[in-house]
């Protein structure tokens, strides 16, 4: 057989390749989907979030864990999302503790949002080890192997699936150290679980339950806004001697990214932290809403021109007292009275439900405790009480215009 | 013609010692050639087609007529093209959200769908679209409820998870919470006297929730007519079946209820359709005529595609896998190869019917992206009964109505 020509070698390579491209765009794998986890642009350029390796270290309230008592200076940081800080604490939690074990659906292979990945890797499958498709045994297994002294860092893989071991959780974990008489406990059990909307998660990857759960006596319920909160919250939870539900906001995995210290610290659970200063106006969030709320502060202080002739003038200098709650269950009431004290109003910010929800239980006793204090009823501003449609969840979510909108409200009162 | 195709198909091997994947496609065998169109003639299935659990072998010998046959296959081409509609339309972000293909398990939607009466009542988790046609909606309301329009059969509210039709009741997002719904629908047909069934569908995964053997005890426990279904394609998204299930002969899990599978070390053949049709079939009679109360069957299958959009289905399973099984167990090629062998069809009415199937789905597609988003009033419609609502619901609040610019 002749071997082909220049030519004839020209057109079949053209040929192939033109086939081959033909090829790559019949097979639509060769095109990414979308991030599942979902995007929030406007948090990469948060003040609240800490890029840099001083403002890392200086975060308030850190209580490092280690045996090195040398200054700040030494102390290293990595720059890290919230999966990664996510994964790190786990990671020291599984060095530090021989009797700790991460479980849960697919996690093995690093989990649906990488959270732990490399685990099973580093640690042993022994360790890191996936779970049938059960929440309820998932609960269950984790309350055995907690009352049995094993630290039990269990996952359910969102949140919106937790209701199968909504009994396990409010019936057995919370309940097992009062009803026996302290004899026995499961304050080694943490339920790690991805929360709140991403923007086109619909009726099952989108709810936010916390408000559930706060009537479970006996748990604690913590909800991170970022890296180094995400990694010092959760190596709080773990070791403390409670039952702990972590729930972390999904959307920010990817888009909350900072300087987070490598080494071992933690941040207190039960203790709410003041972002922002003010004195008009208390505004409490946790989770993703507290981006949302940054940004309505901004479009407060300076609005866009569409929005100029909606913000008057006299409420545009007004300063608001962000502050993030972190800990739903107990939630830090003295720090929300010393603050409504002060300014005499308060906004509340989630994205639950406003029936039956965490800011319905915080506006009752604010009322109650600063009720002569009070210069306007106390606002919440929430999803709403409806399932999450498929197409509109950008109206479901209390976004920056609500909150805005919510805050002149109650400042012009 | 029919000691040709028996050569052929004892000439070949399965592959022994595969990794756990043992479905075929083409091991059915024929008895008499077909002549007329509507004319039934007879097919025998493999002798080691089923294997059963406390209940007796279903009949081997299977009737079709050759345009039962070709609508079978022009039911899977389009589903399967209008899944991959769907899955383009997720790559250009038109489709938001979650979208769980069945690229590859085409045989056990379709094949149910011609062993069971029309007002039977099926149940099935999120991997529901073509359900969702086949028991009476369309691919255009499928389509279109998946871009979240008005034109979806959901109204656009649901997504791909929550699509409905008056005798297919979804598409369930929270795994295993179908299971009991079937059950309960179930004792209604029975309570009523109505002669159908209910067939409860999950997949490997789901078979280990607590609530999926809550609903098995309380159908025996109570003879209803619930054939649960188990579409084993062999992972729960990123978890092998052997390392989520302790026993992964999932037609045995039924404990008192029996069970229905096909053997060669493998269950009911979801990519042998004729075999899942008599399957389906024989269940229908056992739970329906015979009222020897609920069955589990267990279909065996492969998808192609990841778990969802989001999953490449490559970091549990290799791509050789995916490829192999792709290209020597796919239904539709499998049943292709019969139709071209009995001479139901040749090779140019397929590409035919073929063509037609991108059409209906293209034309369906279009149609679909007319249609307009659903008013921001649909919000509120729909969470209670219409007029029940309470007023804090109903746009009372001020905050709802208020427009910003």
């Amino acid at each position: 057989m002749h071997p082909p020509s220049s030519t004839a070698r020209r057109v079949l390579n053209g040929l192939s390749k033109h086939r081959l491209a033909f090829q790559r765009r019949a097979n639509s794998t060769a095109v990414e989907p979308p991030p599942a986890g979902g995007h929030l642009p406007g948090v990469a350029t948060s003040q609240l979030l800490r890029p840099t390796r001083d403002a890392a270290l200086r975060t308030p309230g850190i209580k490092w864990k280690d045996e090195d008592n040398s200054t700040l200076g030494g102390r290293e940081t990595r720059k890290m999302n919230t999966y990664q800080a996510v994964r790190d604490a786990m990671a020291i939690a599984l060095a530090k503790d021989d009797t700790a074990v991460v479980f849960g659906e697919d996690v093995a292979f690093g989990g649906v949002f990488r959270c732990t990945m490399g685990l099973a890797e580093e640690f042993g499958k022994e360790r890191v080890f996936n779970t049938p498709l059960t929440e309820q045994g998932i609960a269950g297994f984790g309350i055995g192997m907690a009352s049995m002294g094993h630290t039990a860092i269990a996952e359910i893989q969102f949140a919106d699936y937790i209701f199968p071991a909504f009994d396990q959780l409010v019936n057995e974990a919370a309940k097992i150290r009062y009803r026996s008489g302290n004899s026995f406990n499961v304050g080694k059990l943490t339920v790690r679980t991805p929360t709140m909307a991403v923007g086109h998660g619909g009726l099952y990857h989108s709810q936010s339950p916390e408000g559930f759960f706060m009537a479970g006596s006996g748990l604690k319920i913590v909800i991170p806004r970022s890296p180094i909160q995400a990694k010092g919250l959760l190596l709080g939870a773990i070791r403390d001697p409670n039952p702990v539900i972590f729930m972390e906001p999904k959307i920010l995995y990817r888009s909350a990214v900072e300087q987070v210290p490598i080494d071992d610290f933690e941040l207190p659970l039960g203790k709410a932290e003041v972002l922002v200063p003010g004195e008009d106006l208390t505004l409490v969030t946790w989770g993703t809403p507290v981006y949302h709320c940054e940004t309505a502060l901004h479009v407060l202080r300076s609005p866009s021109e569409e929005l100029e002739s909606l913000i008057p003038t006299s409420v545009r200098g007004a300063k608001v007292e962000l502050i993030d709650l972190r800990s739903i269950l107990p939630w830090d009431m003295e720090t929300i009275v010393e603050s409504v004290n002060r300014t005499g109003r308060l906004v509340i910010v989630h994205e639950a439900g406003a029936i039956g929800g965490v800011g319905s239980e915080i506006a009752s006793e604010i009322q109650k405790r600063c009720f002569l204090k009070l210069n306007a009823p106390v606002r919440r501003v929430t999803g709403w009480d409806i399932p999450v449609g498929l197409t509109y969840e950008k109206f479901h979510i209390p976004d920056a215009i609500r909150v805005v909108d919510a805050i002149i409200e109650t400042l012009t009162y | 013609m029919a000691s040709l195709a028996r050569v052929r198909l004892l000439g070949r091997r399965l592959p022994l010692g595969a990794r756990g994947v043992q479905t075929t496609a083409d091991t059915t065998q024929l008895h008499q050639a077909p002549s007329d169109a509507s004319e039934p003639f007879t097919l025998k299935l493999h002798e080691d087609s089923f294997q059963t659990y406390n209940c007796p072998k279903p009949d081997l010998e299977v009737q079709v007529t050759k345009s039962e046959l070709l609508e079978m296959y022009q039911q899977m081409t389009t589903m399967r093209r209008m899944e991959m509609a769907a899955d383009a339309l997720y790559k250009a972000k038109m489709i938001r959200g979650f979208c769980h293909l069945a690229i590859g398990q085409e045989a056990v939607s379709v094949g149910m769908e011609h062993g069971i009466d029309k007002n039977d009542r099926v149940i099935t988790g999120y991997r529901c679209h073509p359900f969702a046609v086949l028991r009476g909606g369309s691919i255009k309301g499928v389509i279109a409820e998946l871009l979240g329009r008005k034109g979806g059969m959901s109204q656009g509210k649901g997504g791909s998870m929550h699509i409905f039709t008056p005798s297919f009741f979804g598409g369930n997002g929270i795994v295993g919470a179908q299971v009991p719904v079937g059950a309960g629908a179930a004792f209604a047909q029975q309570y009523k006297g109505e002669k159908n069934c209910t067939f409860a569908m999950y997949g490997d995964g789901a078979s280990n929730q607590g609530q999926v053997f809550e609903a098995y005890n309380m159908a025996k426990l109570w003879n209803l007519p619930t054939i649960f279904v188990c579409e084993n394609n062999k992972y729960g998204m990123g978890t092998p079946a052997e390392r989520s299930s302790s026993n992964t002969a999932y037609f045995t899990r039924g404990d008192k209820i029996p069970g229905l599978q096909r053997s060669l070390r493998s269950q009911v053949n979801g990519m042998d359709i004729i075999a899942a049709k008599q399957a389906v079939a024989y269940a229908r009679k056992w739970a329906v005529d015979d009222q020897n109360g609920p069955l589990v069957l267990e279909f065996v299958t492969y998808r192609y595609g990841g778990h969802s959009m989001s999953d490449p289905g490559t970091t549990y399973r290799t791509r050789e896998e995916v490829q192999r099984m792709r290209s020597t167990q796919d239904p539709i090629r499998g049943l292709q190869r019969y139709l071209e062998e009995w001479g139901v069809a040749t090779e140019q009415e397929l590409k035919a019917i073929d063509k037609e199937a991108k059409a209906t789905v293209d034309q369906a597609v279009a149609e679909a992206k007319e249609s307009p988003e659903p008013p921001l009033e649909d919000l509120w419609k729909d969470v209670y009964f219409k007029g029940t609502e309470p007023q804090f619901l109903r746009g009372r609040e001020r905050e709802e109505g208020k427009r910003f610019y």
